[in-house]
């Protein structure tokens, strides 16, 4: 009895209850088998999973919790169709379309007010909740983690089998908790947050395991900020990351189109309530950093790791082995040892990706925009992350502050975060912008990206150079 | 998915840190809705000396004599990094790749490969390097084994390097065995579960 007591009482954190939540089996091989809650498709790599699935002579087991959207290579321009800059482009639409229509499958498509990137709609509609396993073939499916969900990405041939199946079948991760002290001091946000976090702990510093982000700083974050911490957690190598959902949570999912409603609201909330970490509850790893020491961050080099404060230099070369990854890193992006990122001319500015393109993402950058103008020979875009949030910045008069700036202004979707053949910046340009990559190409043939929050991208694209945003309000 | 028990082949060196799923195939190869057509993009920014293009850069290894029949492909650390695309796994595969030899892999790409065929093995850097080395060396004609049976790696000087793969995983490899197949074998394990979880958990079921 006293044994039964003791197990009964052992803490668990937030991830032994989700796994334990939706384990179905222990399968003979040691792995486990999970049930699958949502399974979101692109326009990616939809059309290809679900033709693939009717070729094997399977369907889609419940289409009802499968969605689609049109984000990865849907083009951004206002007016835009199924035509798309990307080479064949059109056909990875009009074939996700008509695949998942087939199927029954619930789709955000171009025009649907709704439309956007999947990580920003999802959690708007209300479709993501907390508790919920959620896979997507997008490595930034871990961004949903912030709703307190069990989010991954996954492969194409993993989300066929979650369409037929409703389960995967997994190794169970590690577990880490990256526990964040205090508060971020103004100028400071998520994205710098992940930015420090990389820069202390390298690209491979999550690798295996499901990331709990906790603490004092984490508990003060607004939702959204949650969501672009977590977004993160892909370029950290994390399997995934989760927040406990809070008062904070149930108040920003209340009443959206997919939540529960009523009683039934009632009871997911208690339900949901239960969704955090005991006390004493064990990880493979912890992680403890203080938000008072994060500044305003961005990367110098190609890797997501390779970063520092806006105020900050070039770091000098390492010895030993990391010496050849920095000489390279160096040299694609023209950079010198020393040298101070400030200052640094850029040829554009992006504010998008499923990051940092929501709303508050959006009025904090028109707040340095605001009666300024970008510098001659900066191109500079916005693309709003869903329909839902360019209405509401059009609504605010945002737009029109984006637009005087000289800005572009686009419709929602994917955009330059990635080249996939169509548009891009140009070769050696160099580029701030609100995403999550900087590697080698990722936005354009030979484009040196410098990633960083929408403050730094909006004050660089004013200053023509890599700035700092609390200089513009001294 | 056909069975991988044991494989000796031409190993391509590429021992670099953070090959990304962009460098394996580039998004704009990815030109049709489809799990093949892949193969000329494989590595095509690195392979090729113009974007879009197909006239081989010398330079690059896969180009050189001896290596362009490379089955194994020996990679650095977070090999597989980036977007989640399976056009990485698909065009390694198509090109005629059966495994990943590195020191650590991105997970997604890990589980890609595993869900195609191509045997991921997890061996320390040195190890990898002195068998790129060999492999130089030889200037590819030195081969390379994987044995999932013995769950070794031999090199081309015949030294033997255990390594450790996941039993399921393994299992799946060496019989060839579709995944889907097998969950779908425990259907009634996932509808009893379900029907449990609509009691509990009923907001889930839209």
């Amino acid at each position: 009895m006293t044994t039964l007591a003791t197990a009964a009482k052992a803490p668990s954190s937030l991830f032994d209850r989700l796994w334990a939540q939706h384990l179905i089996q222990s399968n003979a091989g040691g792995g486990d088998l999970i049930a699958i809650d949502r399974v979101f498709l692109h326009e990616r790599t939809g059309g290809i999973a679900l033709k693939s699935l009717r070729a094997a002579g399977r369907g889609v087991a419940e289409p009802r919790r499968v969605f689609c959207t049109m984000d990865h290579i849907v083009d951004t321009f206002p007016g835009r169709g199924d035509e798309t800059r990307m080479p064949g482009g059109t056909a990875f639409i009009v074939q996700t379309r008509e695949a998942a229509r087939a199927e029954g499958i619930t789709v955000f498509d171009i025009g649907d007010p709704r439309q956007g990137i999947i990580h920003v709609v999802s959690p708007e509609q209300g479709i993501v909740l907390p508790g919920l396993t959620v896979v997507c073939p997008d490595s930034h499916t871990c961004t949903q983690g912030a709703m307190g969900a069990l989010a991954w990405g996954i492969g194409s041939t993993e989300a066929e089998h979650a369409l037929a199946t409703r389960a995967l079948r997994l190794t169970r991760p590690r577990s880490m908790r990256v526990w964040v002290e205090g508060a971020l001091e103004d100028g400071a946000t998520a994205k710098d947050l992940a930015l420090t976090l990389l820069a202390r702990h390298g690209s491979r510093g999550g690798q295996g395991h499901v990331v709990e982000f906790a603490g004092p700083a984490i508990e003060r974050l607004e939702i959204e900020a949650r969501l672009t911490l977590c977004n993160m957690a892909a370029e950290f190598g994390a399997f995934t990351a989760v927040i406990a959902p809070d008062e904070k949570t149930f108040a920003w999912l209340e009443g959206r189109p997919f939540a529960p409603r009523g009683a039934r609201w009632e009871r997911a909330v208690s339900f949901w309530r239960t969704l955090r970490s005991d006390d004493g509850a064990a990880f493979d790893r912890e992680i403890v950093l203080d938000a008072a020491e994060v500044a305003p961050m961005i990367t110098w080099g190609s890797s997501p790791q390779q970063a520092c404060g806006i105020d900050g230099c070039v770091p000098e070369r390492p010895v030993g082995a990391a010496a050849e990854i920095h000489d390279r890193a160096l040299a694609y992006m023209d950079v010198r040892p020393g040298e101070p990122v400030e200052g640094l001319a850029i040829g554009a500015a992006f504010i998008g990706s499923c990051t940092n393109s929501r709303i508050s993402d959006l009025r904090r950058a028109a707040a340095i925009l605001d009666g300024r103008r970008v510098a001659d020979g900066v191109r500079a875009i916005c693309v709003p992350g869903s329909g839902q949030v360019k209405a509401q910045a059009e609504a605010e008069g945002l737009d029109r502050i984006f637009l005087a700036a000289g800005f572009e202004w686009r419709e929602p979707g994917c955009s330059m975060c990635f080249f996939a053949g169509g548009e891009s910046f140009g070769p050696r340009e160099r580029v701030v912008s609100s995403t999550n990559r900087n590697f080698e190409s990722r936005q354009g043939p030979e484009t040196r990206t410098h990633i960083a929050s929408p403050e730094v991208v909006a004050a660089s694209a004013i200053a023509g150079c890599l700035a700092d945003p609390r200089k513009l309000f001294r | 998915m056909d069975p991988f028990v044991r494989l000796t082949a031409v190993a391509l060196p590429l021992v670099r840190a953070n090959i990304d799923t962009d460098i394996i195939i580039p998004s704009r190869e990815m030109k049709s809705v489809s799990k093949t057509g892949l193969k000329d993009g494989l590595f095509a920014g690195w392979r090729y000396t113009e974007i879009g293009g197909r006239e081989p850069r010398p330079e690059f290894v896969l180009n050189q004599p001896g290596y362009c029949d490379a089955a194994i492909l020996l990679g650095g650390e977070n090999i597989g990094c980036g977007s989640s695309r399976e056009h990485a796994v698909w065009a390694l595969h198509e090109y005629g790749f059966r495994s990943v030899i590195a020191p650590s892999f991105n997970p997604i790409f890990y589980n890609n490969c595993v869900r195609n065929g191509l045997a991921p093995v997890v061996l320390p850097l040195e190890v990898i390097t002195a068998l790129a080395e060999q492999v130089e060396a030889g200037s590819g004609t030195a081969q390379v084994t994987v044995d999932l049976d013995a769950l070794e790696v031999t090199g081309p000087d015949g030294r033997g390097h255990p390594f450790s793969l996941a039993e399921e995983d393994r299992v799946a490899l060496i019989n060839g065995y579709d995944a889907i197949d097998l969950t779908l074998l425990h259907r009634d394990a996932i509808d009893g579960f379900i029907a449990q979880d609509r009691d509990l958990r009923p907001w889930v079921y839209l």
